[in-house]
């Protein structure tokens, strides 16, 4: 028997800065290879799906497999237009925080398609969020959510702005929304969080006997909280109409994957583990994504109970506007990844088809930089987290408690209002 | 007459009787009706589907709870101990606490956490622990602990209505009868007690309303949970004409009648069994030195537990008898 020495094993990417990008580690499945099963099908059915890759959008832009959605021209350029439209108004929430408008930015570059297709696919399966039953329980880089859910760019961007037109009064950071209507939980910021509360919320719609659906979201890296072996032993305990989307964009602010735990088994072969029914996604394959949501939303609302996805993407982008990732990992990584850029793969394949020309996606381009140009005027025109009127001191009490306390109204007093 | 146990029981059967959206769960907490047996009988009578077990994850109660409550349940989630509360209190602080604020309004956590706390059960450092300040440190919550059955249904059942998250403390060593702090005599049961007299059916106690236990004039004892029985032996075996408030919730606290009580008679100490430093007793010294300072005719005094874990072997070391309570009184009003 060969020994090794011992040592403590600590995981490192392939490549760091001034190294070529290296991600041979990721087994790119043809786009044919992954089975549609029944989706009464039982958890421990669907492992080959927890362990290959479920694709539909060849690289040539043609489209093959099982799970081909089956969208019309239509579905396949709303889809193209929403993650256009995210990715431009991030870009300039972007701009706003570096002009020191807004006091912090997060971008899901790259990772478009993983938010648009999961919005679109159940709200596919229930037109106008079940009553606001059904509900996504997001991370900050889900934003594409409310674009795909119709939310106001306008508001989007006050919220952002922390001006006096944010409607959680400036209590929240920039990007962590919450809008009811869109079936969009408030973002809690702390990681992980955020996984047993939406078990919590299949739990409750199970009591109540209502087909609606709860939509967990985390990163890759926040798998490693204790929440998601809560969220993962709730599902399977009570079976609850609950979508646990892993969202592995290989970087957790910059510890790659590999510190989450990802080198020596895809995440999504934990749900297995867990007795849960498990898809395993391209996650920059608009189409793949949408077909694998809409697997899993017609299983839960069939009563079949809880499925993870775990998407596989990657952070195009910066963790965010106090994180430089030229400091760990090669500058041009994003380039090189497998999988490519979600809105690139769906143009070329609409360009493939003959669904639009390219005059007709540099038309559709120019009308989102327009609304989203539009709205961000409109919104830095009622101020920004510098400038134009600030939410009055007293909101900060307000909303602690339904009734304010009497210690609350003294303090708020001696504050002078 | 009704134990304090019977009386939880109680007011859970009650409230989902009137109202749907109550559920309640927790570990041991379905089929068996819990350790103490608090929920005990609640799954025959509203279903599996009301009250249930739950994996041994207080994370997991807690943030289901957070979730259920989001959506427009009311849930009763109970903590085996409340010193198994720690790992649920990232979703009690970051997220029950918070969704309101965060959310201007949007989205709420109208839930109930209930866990036994305190000593006196020979529970050792693992299920002795009194973590109230832990709480009233949040802003967001609400912190309520009884000290005798009918508060207990009350107080229980306005907690299950309020909109916003609300800690019930039940302190476990009152759960069979009231607790003096002479251990080593027989225990008296709450069929002996006039507050073992649980009136039937619905009726609610308000939270952020104190109770005076004992009209005096020499002392104010602020007091909660079982040391409101302990106060009052140490007033009855020393002759000592204290007034005994008890405090009941803690989180909103009900300073006018604190203030009204040490403003008459001059002095103050303040008893709990949870450790002294950062322990609620300094909010209260403080509230009372800030808003009393004219008319005290001494220094606010404390009585607790000390700062050391909890030991099952000197339990009546640590825990704050009525001769220390005493021995409090004479000092200051000897000052």
């Amino acid at each position: 028997m060969a020994q090794k020495d011992i040592r403590l094993h600590v995981p490192e990417p392939a490549a760091r800065p001034g190294e070529h990008p290296d991600f041979s580690f990721l087994d790119v499945h043809a786009v044919d290879e992954a089975r549609h099963p029944d989706i009464e099908s039982r958890a421990y059915e669907t492992y080959d799906l927890a362990t290959s890759m479920i694709r539909v959008l060849d690289d040539d832009g043609t489209i093959d497999g099982q799970w081909d959605p089956g969208l019309s021209d239509t579905q396949k350029l709303r889809g193209l237009r929403h993650m256009i439209t995210t990715r431009l108004l991030e870009e300039q929430f972007w701009l706003l925080q570096r002009q020191g408008k807004a006091a912090f930015a997060i971008r899901s570059l790259g990772e478009e398609a993983v938010a648009v297709a999961a919005a679109m696919a159940v709200d596919a399966s229930s037109p106008g969020y079940g009553e606001g039953l059904d509900m996504h329980f997001p991370t900050y880089r889900q934003g594409g959510i409310l674009v795909a859910n119709g939310h106001s760019l306008f508001e989007m961007t006050c919220q952002v702005l922390s001006n006096s037109g944010d409607r959680l009064k400036g209590a929240q950071l920039p990007t962590l929304h919450s809008v009811k209507e869109c079936g969009f939980f408030t973002v809690s910021g702390n990681l992980g969080t955020q996984m047993i509360q939406a078990v919590g919320w299949a739990m409750a719609g199970a009591i109540e006997e209502k087909r609606i659906v709860a939509l967990a979201w985390t990163g890759e890296g926040a798998t490693a909280e204790n929440d998601f072996h809560s969220a993962m032993v709730f599902a399977s305990v009570y079976q609850p109409s609950v979508i646990i989307n892993v969202v592995n964009n290989q970087w957790a602010i910059s510890s790659f994957q590999g510190i989450a735990g990802g080198m020596n088994a895809p995440f999504a072969q934990r749900g297995i583990g867990f007795g849960i029914a498990t898809l395993r996604v391209d996650g920059n394959d608009f189409l793949a994504g949408y077909a694998a949501t809409a697997w899993a939303t017609e299983r839960a609302r069939a009563g079949h109970g809880p499925t993870l996805i775990e998407w596989v993407t990657y952070r195009a982008a910066s963790h965010s506007s106090s994180d430089d990732p030229s400091k760990y990992r090669p500058a041009d990584a994003a380039a090189s990844w497998p999988l490519g850029d979600p809105i690139e793969r769906l143009t070329r394949h609409l360009l493939t088809t003959g669904a639009a020309d390219q005059a007709d996606i540099d038309t559709l381009t120019e009308e989102c930089r327009t609304v989203v140009n539009e709205a961000v005027d409109k919104a830095e025109k009622l101020g920004t987290i510098n400038s134009g009127p600030k939410p009055s001191p007293a909101e900060m009490f307000k909303y602690v408690y339904a009734e304010m306390p009497p210690h609350l109204v003294e303090q708020r007093q001696d504050l002078g209002y | 007459m009704a134990t304090m146990i019977e009386a939880i029981r109680d007011a859970l059967a009650v409230m989902m009787a009137r109202d749907d959206r109550v559920v309640s769960f927790g570990e041991d907490a379905g089929y068996f009706g819990g350790v103490f047996r608090c929920t005990e009988g609640l799954q025959q009578q509203f279903g599996m589907h009301r009250s249930f077990d739950t994996p041994i994850s207080e994370s997991g109660i807690v943030g289901a709870a957070v979730g259920m409550a989001a959506y427009g349940l009311r849930p009763v989630a109970e903590i085996q101990f409340a010193d198994y509360m720690y790992p649920g209190y990232d979703q009690i602080v970051s997220e029950a606490a918070r969704l309101r604020s965060r959310s201007a309004g949007e989205f709420t956590a109208p839930l109930v956490i209930r866990m036994p706390v305190g000593g006196g059960i020979r529970g050792g450092q693992t299920h002795s622990q009194s973590p109230e300040a832990l709480f009233t440190h949040v802003a967001g919550l609400k912190t309520v602990i009884p000290s005798n059955p009918v508060d207990a249904k009350g107080l229980l059942i306005a907690s299950i209505e309020d909109p916003d998250p609300v800690i019930f403390l039940e302190p476990k060593r009152l759960y069979n009868g009231p607790f003096d702090g002479h251990h080593d005599r027989p225990v008296r049961p709450w069929s002996r007690h006039p507050l073992g007299e649980v009136p039937e059916g619905y009726y609610s106690v308000p939270l952020g309303q104190a109770t005076v236990t004992r009209r005096g004039e020499a002392v104010t004892v602020l007091a909660y949970g079982t040391l409101v029985h302990v106060a009052e032996e140490a007033a009855a075996s020393s002759g000592i004409d204290a007034e005994i408030i008890d405090l009941r919730t803690l989180l909103p606290l009900d300073t006018a009648t604190i203030v009204e009580s040490v403003k008459r008679t001059g002095r103050c100490v303040v008893v709990h069994e949870a450790t002294r430093t950062s322990g609620f007793g300094a909010e209260l010294s403080a509230q009372v030195q800030e808003r009393c300072f004219d008319h005290l005719e001494a220094p606010i005094t404390r009585v607790t537990g000390f700062d050391t874990p909890y030991p099952v072997g000197l339990e009546w070391v640590y825990f704050p008898g009525p001769d220390r309570v005493v021995r409090a009184m004479k000092d200051i009003l000897e000052y």
